[in-house]
């Protein structure tokens, strides 16, 4: 293999699987630093540079970065990111006079975003601060999008959802509720610069069956999320059905139970771990003593004496066929009886005040032609983000398009190409104290994740409101910071200094390192001292070394980050050196390709 | 040294042996040592040796001297048990140690200072009841413990940190085990464990005093330029007489090893080693001609490595005294100190 080049931005990213999985590539090792000295105000700033809500996400985000995270491969169970983001956010001080100057004099451009939700209020709260006009339309008598109307407030309390928008909204937003957009076409007649289009996936999907339109019992789950969410519906039956796998489902049948729920059922046509929602979705939803059924695949509502009285399913098998698509085989018929069925089937992309001759194409699917890079659509002023430009997804995939959308919007209102974006880059500085000082904790802890203390299960039930958890403790998250592994402090090696003395191979708590001669990427994988057979996770490999020749390879793998290697090796051709993920927003833009980096505070 | 001590994690995908352990149960406790030193990789190779042998730690002695390479057994098998002797006398420690617990694994690992200066006598005399044990010299050229004196195994020539020349010749331990009459004499290098650890489990097995000299570099007071026991000078000047594979009693030989080119010597417990020679007409079983070969080379300048001598046949120290197959340990204590009448009656015979 070729010396790896360790300066390629990407490279050391990656080894933070936490941000690296991250869409928008929160620093989740350095707030968790934070978070572990007390420094929450400087933990929520950090977290809200890249996730701009992080109080929301710390209770709610679908945390891409858990099941990346190296502590999992280590010892089965993730450090608890999201948990910790919700600490910071808890617990930190007012930032109002740490967050960016808003420009009293404007820029002259004026930008328009459609839809209140996170993905417009990301390219606001990017755009605001160079001196944007920005002006957010919502139909809703109210912010926040799905975030306000879908996600129950037992999990996301209006308080949180709140503050962080009011935030941005304060920035000097020219916020429009209740005013739906009803012609795209009208609205680029008002001249503005640019338009972000950020309304979202709002329709929810239907199950056209026997006997669906013969009841007022059947509800589509989001629809009836919301109007549990802006107090139109009150109560539900003592026995309800969901039909979906999916997080929605899950919300649904939880929301049932504060209504007046008492038999609640989600019903699946898969088997679990083909299941949508989350684990942990899955996991409170059960806590909570809602029926999982799987493999039931609906077939018809049961209307008796013109009532709902029931649903009947095809209970079924599920094998593989010779193409490997999952088919599913009939065993039996039943029927259970209930007084609701919520629909939670899945959610659908919706344009009707799009018209199709001012410029944008639509796909065969009906859906808007949308770059993946830039978020510009086939007309250059105008841009998606967030459930509008994909599909559904999530809130922090939906920041991320927004940062992108923002970075965009503001090259194409400065005249500039919107292709032509800033890379991303990477600072390095050592973390070396003294001869056995490092200036992180690098000592490995053996501490099990900790567990979400929760509200009581008769108690929680009491107030569609009160919401479930509670929160770490100063105890839990005491331990909780210290099961980070520091992924972002890399071990970082010089050929020239080694004398292959094999002090850092035998140290290694996991045995990553091997020194050996080179090889083809398959044949070095299989030679090293333990197999590295994770392929995701990449080798490094120094150049040949000055005595033998030979090589230094590292599995990134499983390295606990301890700095035992750079502590054990006589000559400080390793050393732990902390790396800063240098991502550009769009007020970098400005500064130009050479000054970013240096305008980017190094960690 | 480090302050940080290695922290035991099970990681997914962990090698463990027939007996359910990871390599890293059979390390030790944190190395006191100089980061660097070429000690601690050969307690590497033992707790790799010891973990691929499969051997259970409770069935393993440790013996050393005092030196820092005499610490080492403290840095592999923290579960084994150990005896840290006084300077040059562990031989006579493991000696009755031996004698009662026969069926132990014991293993001595001593310093250069400790085997050729100060313990040279109880070495030879260790070699000469060919006491059933590896004895390990991690050779350093200096006294590292005391800061760096020349040790008797200093060459002729070679610098100490500060320039200072030694002039008087030096103990080879090879060549003193194969003019004393050793069974199993080997020489390996700290920073080549491909090497290093099928000598060791091939001495673990070896019925016999099997003598294995490391070349272990001693990074804060011989590591320097003029040095004939540094890394850099080792790998310049390294040469392999043998090439050696330790197959264990249940692997068949494979035929990759054709006949002229390779010796097959059979241990104790079933093991085999394959001895490849390095092309020449090498032969590890005539002593004589390995005397020639090892002088020779070094003439040159070269450090000859590999097992460079064997002999399976001759009878250790528990053969030759006829002593019982049982562990003395397990015989009971009337059985083994019959009195005063039957030490009367003993006497009796002699008069
Ligand atoms: C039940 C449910 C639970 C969820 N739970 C989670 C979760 O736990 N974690 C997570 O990360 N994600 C979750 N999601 C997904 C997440 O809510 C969305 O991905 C995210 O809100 C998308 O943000 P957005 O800004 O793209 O759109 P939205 O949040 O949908 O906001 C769009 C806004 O545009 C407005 N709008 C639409 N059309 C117009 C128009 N013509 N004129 C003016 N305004 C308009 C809408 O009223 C709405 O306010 C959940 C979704 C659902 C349905
Ligand atoms: C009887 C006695 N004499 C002298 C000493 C001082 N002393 C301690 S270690 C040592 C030399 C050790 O050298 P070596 O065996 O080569 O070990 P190294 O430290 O080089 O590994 C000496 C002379 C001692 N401890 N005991
Ligand atoms: S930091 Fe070094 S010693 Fe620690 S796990 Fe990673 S490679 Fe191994
Ligand atoms: S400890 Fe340092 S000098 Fe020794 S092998 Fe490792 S990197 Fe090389
Ligand atoms: S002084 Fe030399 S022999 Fe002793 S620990 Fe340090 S490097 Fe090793
Ligand atoms: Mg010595």
């Amino acid at each position: 293999m070729k010396p790896t080049d360790t300066l390629q931005p990407d490279y050391f990213h990656r080894v933070v699987d936490c941000q690296w999985a991250c869409p928008a590539h929160t620093d989740v090792p350095e707030y968790i630093r934070l978070i572990a000295q007390g420094r929450f105000t400087d933990a929520y700033l950090l977290n809200r540079a890249s996730n701009v809500f992080p109080g929301i996400l710390g209770r709610v985000c679908d945390r891409p970065c858990e099941p990346a995270c190296r502590r999992g491969r280590v010892d089965a169970k993730p450090v608890a990111i999201c948990r910790l983001k919700r600490v910071a956010a808890d617990h930190r001080d007012a930032i109002d006079d740490r967050l960016p100057e808003i420009p009293r004099r404007k820029n002259g451009k004026r930008v328009a975003l459609i839809g209140a939700g996170c993905a417009s209020l990301t390219v606001a709260n990017d755009l605001m601060p160079l001196g944007y006009e920005c002006v957010i339309f919502e139909s809703l008598a109210t912010t926040g999008g799905l975030m306000r109307s879908n996600i129950p407030s037992f999990r996301l309390p209006g308080r949180v959802i709140d503050d962080e928008i009011s935030t941005i909204i304060d920035f000097g937003v020219d916020l429009r509720l209740n005013t739906p957009v009803h012609s795209l076409k009208a609205l680029l007649d008002e001249g503005y610069d640019a338009v972000f289009i950020g309304t979202g996936a709002p329709s929810g999907r239907e199950l056209e069956l026997p006997g669906r339109h013969d009841t007022e019992n059947i509800h589509i789950g989001i629809t009836w999320l919301t109007s549990v969410a802006f107090g139109h519906v009150h109560s539900i039956g003592e026995r309800v059905l969901i039909i979906g796998g999916g997080n929605t489902a899950m919300d649904c049948c939880r929301t049932s139970l504060r209504l007046g729920g008492k038999d609640v059922k989600v019903v699946a046509r898969k088997p679990r771990h083909l299941l949508k929602a989350s684990d942990w979705e899955l996991e409170d939803a059960e806590e909570e003593h809602v029926e999982l059924l799987l493999n039931h695949s609906p077939e018809a509502y049961v209307i008796e004496n013109g009532r709902l009285a029931g649903m009947r399913f095809s209970r079924v098998e599920w094998h593989e066929d010779e193409s490997g698509r999952l088919r599913s085989k009939t065993l039996d018929e039943v029927v259970l009886p209930c007084d609701d069925v919520i629909l939670a089937v899945g959610q659908e992309n919706a344009f009707p005040f799009i018209e199709r001759d001012i410029g944008i194409e639509f796909d065969e699917w009906n859906m808007p032609v949308v770059d993946e890079t830039t978020f510009q659509s086939t007309r250059s002023d105008v841009f998606f983000g967030g459930d509008a430009a994909f599909g559904p997804k999530n809130i922090i995939w939906a920041v991320e398009h927004g940062h992108q959308a923002a970075i965009s919007i503001h090259k194409h209102c400065q005249g500039t190409s919107v292709r032509d974006r800033l890379p991303r880059g990477v600072n390095l500085s050592s973390r070396k104290m003294g001869i056995h000082e490092w200036s992180y904790s690098n000592d490995f802890s053996a501490l099990a994740r900790q567990a979400m203390p929760r509200v009581d299960l008769e108690k929680r039930f009491k107030e569609l409101e009160i919401e479930v958890e509670l929160g770490f403790t100063v105890e839990q998250t005491c331990e909780e910071v210290e099961r980070c592994l520091n992924c972002d402090v890399q071990t970082v090696f010089t050929d020239s200094l080694c004398i292959e003395c094999d002090a850092c191979v035998d140290v290694c708590p996991v045995d990553c390192l091997t020194i050996t001669h080179n090889g083809e990427e398959q044949d070095l994988r299989k030679r090293l001292r333990v197999a590295a057979l994770e392929i995701e996770q990449p080798l490094f490999v120094s150049g040949a070394l000055k005595q033998t020749g030979r090589v230094m390879v590292k599995d990134e793998n499983v390295c606990v980050h301890c700095g035992l290697c750079a502590e054990r090796c006589p000559t400080a051709a390793w050393d732990m050196q902390k790396s800063t993920i240098l991502i550009p927003y769009a007020s970098d833009e400005d500064a130009g390709t050479d000054s970013w980096k240096s305008l980017k505070k190094a960690g | 040294m480090t302050f940080i001590a290695k922290p035991k994690i099970s990681y997914a995908g962990q090698p463990k042996n027939a007996l359910g352990l990871s390599m890293h149960d059979y390390e030790g406790t944190i190395s006191t040592l100089c980061a660097g030193c070429g000690h601690d990789s050969i307690s590497a190779a033992l707790i790799q040796a010891f973990y691929e042998l499969e051997v259970a730690p409770h069935k393993v002695t440790k013996f050393s001297g005092i030196g820092c390479s005499s610490k080492t057994p403290a840095y592999f098998m923290s579960s084994a048990h150990g005896i840290n002797a006084v300077h040059g006398r562990m031989p006579a420690v493991a000696t009755g140690s031996n004698a009662v617990n026969k069926s132990l694994y014991c293993i001595g690992v001593s310093g250069d200072g400790d085997s050729l200066s100060i313990g040279l006598g109880q070495f030879a005399h260790a070699l000469r009841r060919n006491l059933n044990m590896l004895y390990i010299i991690e050779n350093n050229g200096v006294y590292g413990l005391t800061k760096g004196q020349f040790s008797a195994s200093a060459d002729v020539g070679t610098k100490a940190k500060k320039g200072e020349v030694n002039e008087q010749q030096p103990i080879d331990p090879v060549i003193t085990a194969l003019g004393l009459g050793g069974t199993f004499i080997a020489r390996g290098f700290s920073g080549d464990k491909e090497q290093l650890v099928p000598l060791i489990k091939a001495g673990l097995k070896h019925e016999g005093f099997a003598v294995l000299d490391v070349l272990s570099p001693c990074v804060t007071f011989n590591d320097h330029e003029d040095s004939t026991k540094s890394y850099a000078h080792t790998r310049q000047n390294f040469h392999r007489a043998t090439r050696l594979d330790f197959i264990p009693p249940a692997e068949p030989i494979s035929a990759q090893y054709e006949e002229g080119e390779s010796i097959c010597v059979n241990l104790h417990g079933g093991s085999n080693v394959m001895l490849r020679k390095a092309g020449q007409e090498y032969d590890p079983t005539d002593r004589a001609r390995a005397f020639a070969y090892i002088e020779q080379h070094q003439k040159r300048g070269e450090i000859v490595t590999g097992l460079l001598y064997v002999d399976a046949e001759r009878e250790d120290m528990h053969t030759l005294a006829n002593t019982i197959d049982e562990d003395l340990i397990d015989v009971a204590f009337e059985d083994l100190c019959p009195g005063s009448a039957a030490l009367a009656d003993l006497q009796e015979r002699f008069r």
